[in-house]
């Protein structure tokens, strides 16, 4: 009987499986190991070239091209054939993979393979400052820039972790130690369990960055903008010192960081907005980056495809959390509960937008959950192709590595994936992982599939026939009699094969069979039923036919809608601006014309575009006023919403380099609540932990948009300053005492010399090195950047004022100025304006003399006045708290709602924009339910640019939405508890909430933001 | 008629500082020597009442009529309010008022004791009269504070003062009212990477379960030492609460979560004490709970951010008329020490979403007066009362129009003077400004 068709054609050639079993043994050993020419052997060398051929495969060469019975040569750890036809070498060891699949290994260019985690080895908060970098040798300043470090000099193979690797399909990864901002050069490595030397496949292979300082203990940079400050500092630093400047000396950082800039540069981004804040410095210095993502990408695939940038996606989604209990569950806000449920579905959202990417293992906790989770992200819609596109042919050519893994072609690494089935299929088994021509066995159970009827002889005995089912790897066993179907066991380990089973129904007796698979088919020993000694064979007889594949394919999973931004409050589509017609209120104009009752405000093109009696709507929306109060959008000049991973670049005294505008954060809920209290621009100010602080951003609350959209265009650039117990680290306990300035009077000295170096950095010839802390002071000098400086006390206000003089500029405006009614007369003089709070005071020895009627004296002395929040909760009603100069001083209504519209409009230099109701200006309004002035006043509707961003009907619809929502993915969050999937505990969701100073007691402090470090 | 108008000129004089003294010579007012009748106002008398043109009369520190026609007892002085508003002195509960001057000044902070079981800690004697803060809280119409301790669990007992005294003990209202117990937070880290960091991983859900657990132990082994009155070796811890266990003094439960509320009416229930929850802020998911308990609350001030950035954006500012809704007994507080001269604009946003006007008196004053056990001789302006009484131009609770003219305690009339108001006639002296 022929056997074209019988799956059991190794038992036919067990005796070739025997000699590779024996191979294999000594591979385990590491004896096989080709020596390099330079190693000395201790005993007989054994020098083999590891010929294999693997015939009648299905070989998938790459995601596009599939053979079907073909065979792969390999030789000394190359692939030298592939194809149909290939010539087998007749030293090749053949190996019969009928059946089978054979697929590139995959290729992972984001991992930490072989590389020790640096720990950090003392800092923190309570430690004492250190201002410049630990690292030994003629390095650069800041410990975080790495760019010396090289993965193939710290590299040491681990064997323990590339096994796992392996058995998830890995070959080949890309290897770099994930420690700092600049983190030098990757190294291209093999998975094979050999000497470093023999796997490095190319030691230089990629430069790698992140905004993470990892272990550096240095205080600088002590921030997300302060990161990207020193990237931005570091690029110029390194051109300029192409030309080895003389006063630089040896600086190794920088020239290991020139010697880089030619690999591929992958970036680490910590999120989707990290993401565009890699790739817009990559913009500012011709560096496209290649971007490790984090998983959040997807919400933002627009701005995602704008980049231009390829991706490295990765695949640890979320798990589903314990949502059992309500009061845990709480907690967890809708957006975390979307991203579990959405996560899945990133890689398909990048193929659909056509962005290119490959897909990583990074961050997986499980590997054996690796291919699950990339067939998860098949079946939520990517492409098989796709999938095996990004693990293999992608990566490999992302990093220009594609001559050497990536896919099945002669030269190339014989690195492969040996299958029973079509890879990303559910039940098929990865066999093999060979890895530079070696075999990793992943699963030895079953490559024999030995399934089929057999006639088992006893001796003594009679004949029976059993049926061998079940799955190649757990095979089930049946004894076949006339009526009967009697159930048995079967096991095998290897050659070795165990039988048992009743000869009759309802016995308790069992035959007992031991025995080996050999060529000729099976037989051994046992004892029968009554316990005597037996001999037994058996034969094959009849092919198994498998039942129909009849697992339906799965559809896609039904998921909720992507919000902008992604926050419960988000928008499912972004709004359009309208033309606008509020008809019947009480306009408050700020105008000479002052409040008008009865009267239309008509909206055209985001502006306001008339305002009078009975305008005619035409085809605006309507929006009726009557008994209503419209003003123009609320100003806060002094905010720290919407910004991400530190306000304070505290670190330095001067920080002037730190921009707020890096590092926007526009899922910030609290653009939404500030909405809800009218507000519809924002000044996000740096802290003011050092004398000279950073630059700072305007923003208009446009909900929904990007940083980019968000920022107030064409607005002139301000800087942030602070003054007194703050820079000089009064209340930062006993370990901060050696930061200069900790005084007043060296307060002076910081600006004095920060000044006197930037005008001395001016007047340097051309071919000087770049200063971006300079230049930022250099604006000031030429009044083309604007101070905003915290300040308290009169003598420190009146020294920055003579300060400013002497330098030639003025002082924009002093901002908290609790004590600028004492000295109102000489800030008048000087020309700067105040924003100030209505009425704190207490909280630190500086502002004892704070008086809540410092508004009112100061707008009498004639200067321009505002009132601030510096507080995510109290700009929620800076109307009321302007309100207090009414009672505070006896302030006139009007002049009250000037000091958070215009007045701070003044002060940031927009008035010609916004800060009053005036035709041709933009349309930022606000519909109070009451008086604006009143503590019953609510903003029932906020509208920026025309466009209605909250409305305090819609808020109702939006609650409903939330709700629902919610309860929906709450609910199919329970649904995997109970089909057994492994979930976390419920996890709070934290919101970045910052203020000026953490030590004030009048900040609001989130209750579920409480202070993990205790 | 000459009388009343003296009176005008002093007040007006003290307003301008024209006899410009420091607030050093702003004296504590002697005991009410003669009857006073407040005619020609806007009562409100706290309870949800308002009398329109009314009167009010008061001597020897107590009321003695209200009314539309009160009449004042005879040879009453009488001032005319011409159309203003008289309130019940506003009572701010769970202050630090007096406890600390310069909140980043460590020397000035007396609030916060070492120890986690303090209950003999006593804040009375800490209330320090000559703070410069307490003249700011009278001007703006607070009369009352209860004065808290922290630190630990059990921080010991609060008291309540009135704002114009020589010294702490002249000053007490109500002392020792109650024990403060800090709870615990029951929620768990949400940053996975700095719990990894910790070796052991730390569960500060857990943390928290055992301290209450360790609490409950203690208060067990007080609970059996109270029934003895005589002991060889007397224990301070136990006998400051002493008092507990026989409702002589309330138990304020300082918490704001779902789970610490639950564990917090348990624990009161336990051992049958006269329970306040403190803070609240998710009380609003409880309040049914609380008004079948009988559980009042402080609630923390309105003027604060939702809990979850999923709560409505208003969920702060309405938790109050959710608890009114629901029949809770309530009062509004706010935290700290100089943030309270503006509690009664917290009480008016709770008014802007969802109470009357007068509701949202009543929950800083006559309600706070229940919760704080004294509202038999405060909280309301009715007869027999002591007469702690506001007078303003304007509604009280919105800062637009709130300007206190008059203030009166135990019918004593303070001096509505303060530091700020001196300062602000420095610099208008200065600048020339009116």
């Amino acid at each position: 009987m022929e056997q074209p068709s019988v799956p059991i054609p190794t038992v036919v050639r067990s005796r070739r499986i025997k000699i590779i079993y024996l191979l294999f043994a000594w591979l385990l050993a590491g004896a096989y190991a080709k020596a390099q020419e330079t190693f000395p052997v201790n005993g007989v060398s054994d020098p083999r070239e590891g010929c294999f051929a693997l015939t009648h495969a299905t070989i998938v060469k790459d995601a596009a091209t599939t053979l079907q019975d073909a065979t792969l040569v390999i030789r000394d750890g190359r692939i030298i054939n592939v194809g149909p036809g290939a010539a087998i070498p007749k030293d090749a060891v053949v190996i019969d993979c009928k059946g089978k699949y054979i697929y590139p290994s995959f290729v992972d260019i984001y991992s930490d393979y072989g590389t020790q985690a640096v720990k950090r080895s003392s800092g923190g908060f309570r430690a004492p400052p250190q201002f410049l970098s630990n690292t030994k040798g003629a390095f650069g300043w800041n410990q975080a820039i790495k760019s010396e470090v090289q993965a193939a000099s710290i590299f040491k193979t681990d064997e323990a972790k590339a096994k796992t690797l392996r058995q998830a399909g890995f070959g080949t990864v890309l290897t770099h130690q994930q420690d700092g901002i600049a983190r030098g050069t990757g190294a291209l490595v093999t998975l094979a369990d050999e000497k470093e030397n023999k796997v490095v496949i190319r030691e230089k292979a990629s430069a790698q960055y992140s905004f993470d300082k990892g272990s550096s203990t240095q205080n600088y940079p002590g921030s997300l903008m302060g990161a990207i400050a020193l990237l931005r500092q570091t690029y110029l630093d390194a051109q300029w010192y192409k030309n080895r400047p003389a006063k630089e000396g040896v600086n190794l950082s920088l020239q290991a960081w020139n010697d880089v800039q030619s690999l591929p540069q992958i970036f680490e981004a910590g999120d989707k907005w990290d993401v565009l804040r890699a790739d817009k410095i990559g913009d500012e210095f011709g560096v496209q980056y290649i971007i490790k993502a984090a998983g959040n990408e997807y919400q933002r695939i627009p701005e995602m495809a704008a980049t231009k940038a390829s991706f490295i996606l990765p695949l640890n989604f979320p798990q589903a959390m314990d949502v059992e209990d309500p009061n845990d569950a709480r907690f967890v806000a809708l957006s975390d509960l979307k991203q579990w449920e959405m996560a899945p579905a990133a890689p398909a959202a990048f193929e659909k937008a056509g962005i290119p990417f490959c897909l990583t293992a990074d961050g997986m906790k499980d590997m054996k959950q690796f291919l699950a989770n990339v067939r998860k992200a098949i079946e939520y819609g990517l492409t098989e192709q796709k999938a095996l596109d990004a693990l293999t042919k992608v990566p490999a050519a992302l990093i220009k590595a594609d001559d050497k893994v990536g896919s099945l072609e002669a030269g190339k690494l014989a690195n492969f994936l040996v299958t029973s089935g079509p890879l990303f299929k559910e039940n098929t088994i990865l066999f093999h992982n060979w890895v530079q021509g070696k075999r990793y066995v992943l699963n030895e159970d079953g490559w024999t599939d030995i399934r089929g009827t057999y006639t088992l002889t006893l001796s003594p005995g009679a004949t029976y026939t059993i049926l061998v089912k079940g799955t190649p790897v757990s095979p089930a066993l049946l004894l076949l009699q006339q009526q009967d179907t009697l159930a048995g066991t079967i096991s095998v380990d290897g050659k070795l094969v165990r039988l048992a089973f009743p000869l009759a129904k309802r016995s308790s007796r069992t035959l007992r069979l031991s025995g080996v698979l050999a060529d000729q088919g099976w037989s051994g020993n046992g004892q029968d039923t009554s316990g005597n000694a037996v001999k037994w064979s058996a034969a094959f007889a009849k092919a198994f036919a498998a039942p129909a594949d009849t697992t339906k394919k799965k559809t896609s999973p039904d998921i909720g809608k992507i919000y902008y931004p992604f926050n419960g409050y988000g928008w499912e589509t972004l709004p359009q601006q309208k033309d606008i017609l509020i008809k019947n209120a009480t306009v408050w104009t700020n105008e000479q014309q002052g409040k008008l009752e009865n009267t239309d405000v008509l909206v055209r093109g985001g502006k306001i575009a008339q305002v009078g009696k009975n305008l005619p709507a035409g085809n605006a929306l309507v929006i009726d006023g009557t008994g209503k109060h419209l003003t123009p959008g609320v100003i806060d000049e002094h905010s720290h919403i919407a910004i991400t991973r530190g306000v304070n670049e505290g670190t330095q005294s001067v920080t002037s380099e730190v921009r707020i505008g890096d590092v926007l954060n526009p899922d910030d809920i609290n653009i939404y609540r500030q909405l809800s209290g009218g507000v519809t621009s924002s000044h996000l100010l740096h802290g003011s932990a050092n004398t000279i602080g950073g630059q700072t951003q305007l923003i208009k609350l446009r909900w929904g948009a990007d940083a980019e959209q968000l920022k107030f265009a064409g607005w002139d650039p301000f800087i942030k300053f602070a003054l007194g117990e703050n820079v000089k680290q009064s209340n930062w306990g006993e370990s901060q005492r050696s930061r200069f300035p900790q005084t007043r009077m060296g307060v002076e000295q910081v600006l004095t010399d920060a000044f006197t170096r930037a005008r001395d950095y001016e007047r340097q010839a051309a071919g000087k090195r770049r200063d971006l802390e300079l230049d930022a002071l250099v604006e000031i000098l030429n009044k083309k950047r604007f101070i905003t400086c915290h300040s308290y006390v009169q003598s420190e206000i009146n020294m920055l004022m003579h300060v400013a003089d002497t330098f030639g500029f003025t002082v924009n405006t002093f901002t908290h100025i609790l004590e600028g009614y004492k000295v109102a007369d000489k800030m008048k003089q000087h020309g700067a304006g105040a924003s100030t709070f209505a009425d704190w005071w207490a909280y630190k020895m500086e502002v004892q003399d704070a008086i809540a009627y410092n508004a009112s004296i100061m707008s009498g002395v004639g200067l321009t006045v505002a009132i601030n929040s510096d507080d995510a909760e109290m700009a929620r009603r800076l109307n009321q708290e302007a309100a207090k100069s009414i009672t505070y001083g006896g302030m006139a209504e009007e002049d009250a709602l000037k000091m958070v519209t215009l007045n701070p409009a003044k002060l940031l230099h927009i008035s010609d924009r916004v800060g009053s109701i005036k035709p041709g200006k933009d349309a930022d309004l606000v519909l109070w339910s009451d008086h604006p002035l009143s503590i019953y006043a609510k903003a029932d509707k906020t509208i920026v640019d025309g466009i209605v961003y909250f409305d305090r009907e819609r808020d109702l619809e939006l609650r409903k939405r939330i709700a629902a929502e919610r309860n929906r993915l709450i609910q199919k969050m329970l649904g995997e508890k109970k089909k057994g999937a492994p979930v976390q505990k419920a996890k709070p969701t934290k919101d970045d909430l910052w203020n000026c100073e953490d030590m004030e007691s009048g900040h609001q402090h989130s209750i579920i933001n409480g202070d993990d470090e205790q | 008629m000459v009388k009343k108008n003296f009176i005008y000129i002093a007040c007006l004089a003290a307003l301008s500082g024209v006899k410009a003294f420091a607030q050093e010579t702003v004296y504590p007012a002697p005991a009410q020597q003669k009857a006073l009748l407040l005619t020609n106002a806007t009562i409100h008398v706290g309870n949800g009442q308002v009398i329109e043109n009314g009167s009010i009369a008061f001597a020897n520190g107590k009321i003695t009529a209200v009314g539309a026609n009160a009449q004042g007892e005879a040879g009453a002085q009488v001032i005319d309010l011409q159309g203003q508003h008289v309130y019940p002195g506003i009572i701010a509960p769970a202050s630090s008022l007096g406890l600390t001057e310069v909140e980043a000044v460590r020397s000035t902070n007396d609030y916060s004791e070492v120890g986690e079981l303090n209950p003999s800690v006593r804040a009375l004697v800490a209330y320090n009269t000559d703070s410069k803060v307490i003249n700011t809280l009278r001007s703006n119409g607070i009369l009352l504070a209860q004065t808290v301790p922290e630190g630990g669990m059990l921080s010991g007992t609060s008291s309540v003062v009135q704002l114009d005294a020589w010294n702490w003990e002249d000053a007490a209202y109500k002392s020792d009212d109650g024990q403060h117990l800090y709870m615990p937070q029951l929620l768990p880290s949400s940053n996975p990477f700095r719990a990894a960091q910790q070796t052991p991983a730390r569960d500060r859900v857990k943390e928290a379960l055992e301290k209450i657990e360790q609490l409950r132990a203690f208060l067990r082994e007080a609970q059996a030492y109270a029934q003895e009155s005589k002991h060889a070796e007397t224990n301070l811890k136990f006998e400051a609460l002493r008092k507990l266990f026989t409702k002589e003094q309330k138990l304020y439960i300082h918490c704001n979560l779902v789970k610490e509320i639950l564990l917090g009416i348990d624990i009161a229930k336990e051992f049958g004490f006269d329970a306040v929850i403190v803070g609240g802020a998710d009380s609003w998911l409880v309040a049914d709970i609380l008004k079948q308990q009988r559980i009042p609350v402080i609630l923390a001030q309105p003027h604060s951010l939702p809990v979850t950035q999923d709560d409505d954006v208003d969920q702060p500012y309405k938790t109050a008329a959710q608890l009114q809704k629901a029949g809770v007994l309530f009062c509004i507080s706010n935290e700290g020490f100089w943030q309270q001269r503006n509690l009664m604009f917290e009480a008016g946003t709770a008014s802007a979403y969802g109470l009357t006007k007068e509701e949202a008196l009543s929950a800083v004053t006559l309600n706070t007066a229940k919760i704080l056990g004294i509202d038999k001789v405060t909280g309301s302006l009715e007869v027999g009362k002591d007469a702690n009484i506001a007078v303003s131009a304007g509604d009280i609770l919105d800062m637009k129009s709130n300007k206190v003219t008059h203030a009166f305690i135990q019918g004593r009339e303070v001096n509505l003077d303060n530091k700020q108001k001196q300062l602000y006639e420095r610099y208008k002296y200065k600048y020339g400004l009116k």
